[in-house]
């Protein structure tokens, strides 16, 4: 079979494409491939992959009301339109306050599992309440610096040291 | 240490060596850590992404590796370098291009690199020659509890460790492998590979990860599933599995050239040695898709004993031995080094400044003509 492109070459890429119930196939060689920018697409950017999968969740079921659209994290202000624009969460902590939204996503992306096997850090870490908690001071300390208010920011930066442990 | 003491030549990882090596050219695992108590890097200020890069930093060079390490501030560094280290699979595209204060920190012979505020607070990796998952996994194992003890990491008992994009979630690991795969392209079955990686979950990438063209036949190919499966389950299906059974199909590739083809196989080693060996202007693609048939013909004879017209002329100029040292013009090794050293930017460091695509192709056509041509040996 020749290339539909060039008309010369043997055709050694055959593309079928079935889009809206309607077939198309596509016959051509590398070269007219590389050129048209016919290549085998086999892996999907990250950011697109996640943008539809969370266009693809129900928006207005009470998994994903319009309230929970306009959850903000108290640690770090994020949203989830944020997080469908970026692709990448604001803090640790939006697993715990987003994870209604968050579980069919990351379901879908890790063939359908939802909890961690394997490794685990040796030394014992610290728990999901410090671990906010330290999230918390920090968001403060950085509001304090940014009001100049920096006397409180001393105490905080001490809460925070201390919470370190 | 400077970039140009590392860009001259070609490192362990890539040096043909290794398990598999004919057809696994290196392996590759990485793992997404952050810091407990602190943002993920889209949300945090400069101040705050200098203090997680200047701890990081601290505790990462000053953990005993069995190697020098090197800094390099990737912000700060100069355009070539950064393309350099993404050549050199030092460092990610996204580390080199992003944004904000960064940094990595690199072990002289190219094994472990740390790559701090790319996606995540940081990202360790392990590089080696040829199929060496095991060895990777215990290495950057051993690596990653050292910091550990050092750092507290952003962990849940039901997420694991928990990263930026949710689909790093769990374990955080990402094992790779980077494939020569040139029979199945050449028998057009390379179709076959990208449908086995489909049904089994994993992500197959061009020379240079996300985003890239296959170049010269090589592929990385990768898991995507990181949450529920634990790192020594999907290390034991790469290696008990999918590798395998990657390895079984480019054979079979090789072998129906050999036996049904061979008039293709020996027209594409003898066409790649005739330009490579006369061209005066070439491109890093096209040079990177010859050397790939060169290397295909002398894996061929060394694996599998094949024997044609093309692959004995090629075998004439491979010498007794494979050290890199070897004054014979070819070898695995070789080609290998001739494949990274003929990228642009390495290419251009070497050189001592950047030049031109047509300069470059000039230069890059010279080089390779002075290694493969036995009457004018490349030394050293």
């Amino acid at each position: 079979m020749q290339c539909q492109i060039c008309s010369k070459n043997e055709a050694t890429i055959h593309l079928t494409e079935i889009a809206d119930g309607a077939r198309t196939e596509i016959h051509v060689c590398e070269t007219c491939a590389v050129e048209q920018n016919i290549a085998v697409k086999s892996h999907i950017p990250i950011n697109e992959l996640l943008g539809n999968l969370l266009a693809s969740q129900p928006t207005d079921d009470e998994l994903a009301g319009p309230a929970e659209r306009e959850v903000v994290c108290p640690n770090c202000g994020f949203t989830l339109a944020q997080f469908q624009k970026e692709g990448t969460l604001g803090c640790p902590g939006d697993y715990e306050v987003f994870e209604k939204m968050l579980r069919p996503l990351i379901e879908k992306a890790h063939d359908g599992k939802t909890t961690h096997i394997g490794k685990v850090p040796s030394s014992a870490p610290l728990d999901t309440k410090e671990q906010m908690q330290l999230l918390n001071l920090r968001q403060r300390l950085e509001a304090a610096v940014h009001s100049e208010d920096y006397e409180l920011a001393a105490k905080l930066r001490d809460e925070i040291k201390q919470a370190e442990k | 240490m400077k970039l140009t003491d590392i860009s001259n030549d070609i490192n362990e990882w890539f040096d043909g060596s290794g398990p598999l090596s004919d057809i696994i050219m290196s392996s590759r695992i990485r793992l997404a850590r952050n810091l407990a108590g602190y943002k993920f890097l889209n949300r945090c200020s400069v101040a705050e992404k200098t203090e997680i890069l200047n701890r990081l930093k601290d505790v990462i060079t000053s953990l005993d590796l069995g190697d020098k390490v090197f800094y390099v501030s990737v912000d700060e560094a100069p355009m070539l370098n950064k393309h350099f280290l993404v050549e050199r699979h030092l460092i990610s595209r996204h580390h080199a291009f992003g944004n904000g204060p960064r940094g990595a920190v690199i072990a002289k012979r190219e094994f472990f690199t740390a790559m701090i505020n790319e996606e995540d607070h940081l990202r360790i990796q392990v590089l080696k020659a040829g199929c060496q998952l095991s060895s990777c996994a215990e290495q950057i194992n051993r690596i990653d509890d050292m910091i550990e003890q050092k750092v507290d990491y952003a962990f849940s008992p039901r997420y694991g460790y928990l990263t930026a994009c949710p689909t790093n979630l769990g374990t955080g690991i990402r094992i790779s492998v980077m494939l020569h795969l040139p029979a199945l392209k050449m028998t057009n079955q390379i179709e076959k590979f990208f449908n086995a990686a489909k049904d089994m979950s994993l992500a197959v990438r061009g020379l240079f990860g996300e985003g890239t063209e296959a170049a010269s036949d090589l592929y990385q190919l990768s898991n995507q599933v990181t949450l529920g499966v634990s790192d020594s389950d999907i290390i034991s299906q790469f290696e008990g599995t999918i590798i395998p059974e990657i390895v079984e199909y480019e054979i079979a590739a090789r072998t129906q050239l050999l036996s049904r083809q061979s008039d293709v196989l020996d027209d594409k080693i003898s066409r790649a040695m005739a330009l490579l060996q006369n061209a005066h202007l070439i491109s890093s693609q096209e040079a990177l898709f010859l050397l790939s048939h060169l290397r295909l013909g002398i894996n061929m004879h060394q694996h599998m004993g094949a024997s044609t017209p093309a692959i004995d002329k090629l075998r004439t100029l491979c010498g007794a031995g494979e050290a890199a040292e070897d004054p014979s013009p070819l070898s695995i090794a070789k080609i290998n080094k001739l494949f990274l050293l003929t990228l642009p930017a390495h290419l251009q460091l070497n050189y001592g400044k950047s030049l031109d695509p047509t300069h470059r192709d000039a230069l890059r056509a010279q080089i390779i003509r002075s290694a493969l041509n036995q009457d004018n040996p490349q030394q050293g």
